[in-house]
């Protein structure tokens, strides 16, 4: 086990860990709004795509690279927008139609990215984000590397999580969002417009979705493939119920995702023939759901989640 | 705005609700085929003249709606019980997989035997795969959301490892699948030179026999107690958990028969592209269809329409295919919306 040593010490390790964390904390950070609003969100995965390729097409098409993540983040606002006139006033099953906008955002990125770009074969590159160091702290030596310079776009997940920490808990904006995912018939009754504020959650929610999933075309990568969220959304589901709904808890479950996905490819790497690789890639998935068991005994659920909210009917 | 419960609903409305999201869907979808520089009536009748024009393309539709039958009635058993399965994907690929353990030689049993237990194998398989989140739901309170969405991921990297390991057939020229299923196990054809298979008369027998489970039985009636309101079910003394895991059994099993038939009656070995998404797709007939098992068959023959002529469409007019699951996913939120509209009626105020 000398080189597992080496590899868990090695710079590189904890550089890739922040960057494979950055769309599963604006991921799971998105949902958690949402969710903490009482609105259950699985349009991500299809919003987290859409917003890949919106973002990169931006920036193909000659848009500056912050352009692309803004743009990206409208698409993804767009959908969101969708999301809670279908779930919030219509009041339909939110299950459904969040699984809806994952088909119709994935089939439609597809479609659009074909549409604009007819034939290519091998996917054409943009130049994505370059790192940012922290003056002074990176030039520390082996952890200045690894911790202090990053791509801008991880340094701003880390400052949304401050962010939405703040606002879900120090601010008035944050206490009525928490008070209509918990009982929004009382929230109704202080004067708070259950509806509106709803929809302002699932779509700031979706924009932060989108953000993350362009993270992976303007700074992970640097082109747009299709299939290349893969999975990451309904991860980030899983983490927030990890994260018991609280930010903080969050990013911590991110960073530990992250750590075991940089750790399974690296194993991968070395340990050739005893492990077929299939398993390292079923890890990611296998612990998701794990952490669901282990969690979901003190799972303090926003109490009105999944409930739509009708005025006048109790 | 607010939305006021209709008294009484009336019978064209009723009919009419649906067709009118069907063509409010192909409306919004025009704007991408005009995109793409094609006539909207050229698109939508070379759809139709692909999916239904000829003997050739019937058949090519209706081995389409096959498996989307059985994944639709998996879906609409499940969600009936506010059961949440999303994972009949992987169900789907492990009643493949049963049915590729007994079909490949294991068994030299004549067809009347062979594929009846094939096909109980491939039940049980996907039956047993959805047990698993449903006893963490039942037991363990876990969401079975994500536990169904993420286990087909595990089952389709389960399956990959098999075909490029144990399960590789040395014959396939270097391909991923698994051995041919043999002579014995496969579906006879119900036209000559087409590829429609018995598997259609499998999944409307499926539908009427889920139709009329959940019409006249005490089981049906019971899964739909606890769909309409798990208290007062409980209240009322039926057994709810074992309610639930009844209904996994049964959605789990209908998805893994679907894979079976799509495995013996079409490709006839296992490889990792057996499924297009019939699991997902499965969810979209299913609401369409408004939960209801005979209703799954119209909707399935729908969606199959809508796959089939959107694949000759693009083919012609030279729009991306993808336009097939944009429609689909247009289609589903419209009906949503339909079908809200014909419960309750918005009031401005």
């Amino acid at each position: 086990m000398f080189d597992f040593a080496d590899m868990i010490l090695a710079a590189g390790f904890w550089a890739a860990t922040l960057r494979m964390a950055t769309p599963l904390i604006f991921g799971t950070l998105g949902e958690l709004i949402c969710e903490r609003s009482g609105v259950l969100n699985l349009g991500i995965e299809g919003i987290m795509t859409i917003g890949s390729m919106a973002g990169w097409m931006w920036v193909f098409q000659g848009g500056s690279l912050w352009g692309g993540v803004l743009f990206a983040a409208l698409v993804g606002a767009l959908f969101g927008l969708l999301h809670s006139v279908l779930t919030v006033y219509l009041g339909l099953s939110q299950h459904v139609s969040g699984l809806g906008i994952t088909m119709l955002t994935s089939s439609l990125c597809y479609f659009v990215f074909r549409m604009m770009l007819p034939d290519v074969t091998t996917p054409p590159k943009i130049t994505p984000f370059a790192s940012w160091g922290i003056p002074g702290l990176a030039k520390l030596p082996v952890v200045g590397e690894a911790l202090f310079v990053q791509s801008p776009l991880t340094w701003l997940a880390l400052l949304v999580v401050i962010l939405v920490s703040y606002l879900l808990y120090r601010t008035p904006l944050g206490l009525a969002v928490r008070m209509v995912g918990e009982n929004p018939l009382a929230a109704e009754a202080q004067g708070i417009n259950v509806h509106l504020l709803r929809t302002g959650a699932v779509v700031a929610g979706s924009a932060l979705m989108a953000v993350g999933g362009t993270f992976l075309t303007l700074s992970a990568f640097d082109a747009f493939y299709i299939g290349m969220v893969n999975g990451r959304g309904w991860i980030c589901i899983a983490l927030v119920v990890f994260a018991s709904w609280q930010p903080a808890k969050a990013l911590l479950g991110a960073l530990l995702f992250a750590t075991f996905d940089a750790l399974q490819m690296r194993v991968q790497q070395q340990a050739t023939t005893a492990i077929p690789y299939q398993f390292y890639l079923m890890a990611p998935y296998v612990m998701s759901i794990l952490a669901l068991i282990i969690m979901s005994r003190r799972a303090a659920y926003p109490k009105a989640l999944l409930i739509p909210f009708r005025r006048g009917e109790r | 705005m607010y939305l006021e419960p209709r008294s009484k609903i009336s019978l064209p409305l009723a009919v009419c609700a649906p067709l009118a999201a069907v063509i409010a869907a192909m409306a919004l979808c025009s704007a991408l085929i005009l995109w793409a520089d094609s006539s909207i009536v050229d698109a939508y009748l070379l759809l139709f003249k692909g999916a239904l024009g000829s003997r050739f393309a019937i058949s090519e539709t209706l081995t389409r709606a096959t498996p989307l039958i059985l994944t639709g009635l998996a879906a609409a058993v499940a969600f009936r019980a506010k059961l949440w399965n999303i994972g009949a994907e992987g169900q789907f690929y492990a009643g493949a997989c049963a049915a590729t353990l007994l079909g490949t030689g294991t068994l030299d049993w004549p067809p009347y035997l062979l594929i009846p237990t094939m096909m109980l194998a491939g039940a049980l398989a996907g039956g047993l795969l959805l047990l698993v989140p449903t006893l963490l739901k039942t037991h363990l309170k876990v969401d079975e959301v994500v536990t169904t969405l993420l286990l087909n991921f595990i089952v389709l990297l389960f399956v990959n490892y098999l075909l490029f390991g144990p399960w590789k057939d040395p014959m396939a020229m270097g391909w991923p699948q698994a051995a041919p299923i043999v002579e014995n196990g496969l579906l006879p054809l119900l036209l000559a030179k087409t590829r429609l298979h018995a598997g259609l008369l499998i999944s409307l027998l499926a539908a009427v026999g889920t139709w009329a489970l959940m019409r006249f039985s005490i089981w049906g009636y019971e899964i739909r107690a606890v769909g309409a309101n798990q208290k007062a079910a409980d209240f009322f003394g039926i057994p709810v958990n074992r309610t639930v895991i009844r209904t996994a059994l049964i959605s789990g099993g209908l998805a893994g028969i679907a894979g079976v038939c799509e495995l013996c009656g079409l490709k006839g070995y296992l490889t990792l592209d057996l499924s297009p998404g019939f699991g997902y797709t499965g969810i979209v007939v299913a609401m369409l269809a408004g939960l209801n098992p005979l209703g799954v068959v119209l909707s399935a023959f729908f969606i199959a329409v809508v796959y089939n002529g959107a694949d000759s469409m693009s083919r012609a007019l030279g729009v991306s295919n993808y336009i097939a699951d944009v429609i689909t996913a247009t289609a589903l939120i419209t009906v949503l919306v339909s079908m809200l509209l014909t419960r309750y009626r918005i009031r401005w105020k």
